[in-house]
């Protein structure tokens, strides 16, 4: 069957050439990405693109990241700029969830002051 | 905790964990367990690595051959919102690939070595792909049941364990959602149109369901091997159940639109609620992996030419410094 690919049955590329490969340029360092929605809203961690340059990783964000929806802002940030935790750190936030003390939900008022709203008009 | 699955690392039944330290590995498989995700920096079995590097990059591959069979259509797509719904796909697909291979180089198997083994042949691709997109309708099939398929096989592996993988299916899974409902509308206007349009997305549909049904692939051997990539959450779902999972979700909605599939034996036991089918080909299958498929040596071809004709730009992008000498042409 005659192919149906216009590169093939047009251009008529090479099928076969077994000795081509890419000189190996090494990884491409890792960026991270960032998206802002709107103006004025955070913004938020999509992803990573691998370039050599931050230009060319914005280049990259760009045409992956912001295909769909709204965008206000991107950001490009290499990994290896980021001072991070160690995941075997991760027990230092474990007693967070317990501070109840710093959350509003702990404070309940309404009883004691219905108790002393009745208390007064008892009297 | 192993459970009552501790696996000998000494026998040699198990080579996946041969030679790893055994509290590392416990250490490992309990995070695992506690269904956290795995991070670039993690220690991590060497099997584990090799056999992620292995699916992510075969993955990575099958969506940039992927766009090849559909691409051809962009310039005699039916209409400009079919152009441009088929542009948009392709390039989604195209970037697919850029999520995974960025995923798979987080294990330490760099983009070109990739790039080198999928142009030699030594990477394998979905072996849909070596089948030809004859006409129009072939394209609707595409976009509507492979995506499907991919969808079913995507949303099971985004549930895996190493993090990178599951962060880009994720992506893809919700980019996808549009490729199966433009594939659909599609394979519904033929269906519901004249009579010609309906004879064009039958016959598609024949052509295509060989291939679908050997899109996830042949039955899992039970053995040790599978048993610890399920436990290591690389595998996350056996093929026969994908496959299960697909045809209930699909034929019900093929034979809805009063279309055929070229299996006399396809129908679903009431009493197992399992589907049964002829076995596909499983031999054609092998055959057409190992490169004697339609359309093997032009997908590589037009993936060679794109590397070797765009050498320019990586070397320019690596070097902005670089004068410009040579015209190009
Ligand atoms: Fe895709
Ligand atoms: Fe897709």
């Amino acid at each position: 069957m005659k192919s149906l690919d216009p590169r093939i049955a047009r251009a008529k590329i090479e099928l076969d050439n077994p000795d081509f490969s890419l000189e190996n340029q090494g990884h491409f360092p890792t960026y991270e990405v960032f998206h802002q929605k709107k103006r004025g809203a955070q913004h938020q961690h999509v992803g990573i693109v691998h370039a050599p340059n931050p230009e060319m990783a914005m280049l990259y964000a760009k045409e992956q990241y912001t295909r769909r929806g709204k965008t206000a802002n991107l950001w490009v940030v290499a990994s290896s700029e980021i001072f991070a935790t160690e995941y075997f750190d991760e027990d230092m936030f474990e007693n967070t969830p317990d501070k109840k003390h710093r959350d509003p939900t702990s404070y309940k008022v309404m009883d004691k002051i219905k108790a002393f709203k009745e208390n007064q008009q008892n009297q | 905790m192993y459970g009552n699955a501790y696996i000998d690392p000494n026998d040699p039944k198990n080579k996946l964990i041969a030679g790893e330290d055994p509290a590392k590995l416990q250490a490992f498989e309990e995070t695992i367990l506690a269904g956290k995700k795995i991070e670039p920096q993690d220690w991590m079995p060497v099997n584990y690595r090799k056999q992620l590097v292995r699916m992510i990059e075969q993955h990575a591959h099958s969506e940039i051959i992927g766009a090849l069979p559909e691409g051809t259509w962009i310039t005699r797509a039916p209409g400009f919102r079919r152009k441009l719904a088929l542009m948009a796909k392709v390039q989604d697909e195209v970037g697919h690939a850029q999520l995974l291979y960025a995923a798979a180089e987080t294990l330490g198997k760099s983009r070109e070595d990739m790039i080198n083994d999928l142009i030699s042949g030594k990477s394998k691709y979905s072996n849909v792909f070596n089948y030809p997109a004859k006409t129009w309708a072939d394209s609707a099939v595409i976009a509507w049941l492979i995506d499907a398929g991919a969808i079913v096989n995507q949303l099971a592996n985004s549930k895996g364990s190493y993090g990178p993988y599951c962060r880009a299916l994720e992506r893809i899974c919700y980019e996808e959602s549009f490729h199966l409902k433009y594939g659909h509308d599609n394979v519904v206007h033929l269906a519901t149109g004249t009579k010609k349009q309906r004879a064009m997305v039958q016959d598609a549909l024949n052509r295509w369901w060989p291939p679908i049904m050997h899109f996830f692939g042949p039955s899992d051997k039970e053995s040790v091997h599978t048993e610890i990539l399920m436990r290591w959450k690389v595998k996350m779902a056996s093929n026969d159940d994908m496959r299960q999972q697909f045809l209930d979700m699909y034929v019900p909605k093929i034979w809805d639109l009063g279309l055929t599939l070229p299996d006399k034996k396809l129908r679903k036991n009431p009493e197992t609620k399992k589907w049964m089918y002829t076995e596909p080909d499983w031999d054609e299958f092998k055959r057409v992996i190992n490169g004697d498929g339609p359309c093997n040596a032009e997908r590589l071809a037009v993936r060679r030419m794109a590397e070797q004709r765009g050498r320019w730009v990586r070397k320019a992008i690596v070097n902005p410094k670089d004068s410009y000498v040579k015209p190009f042409a």
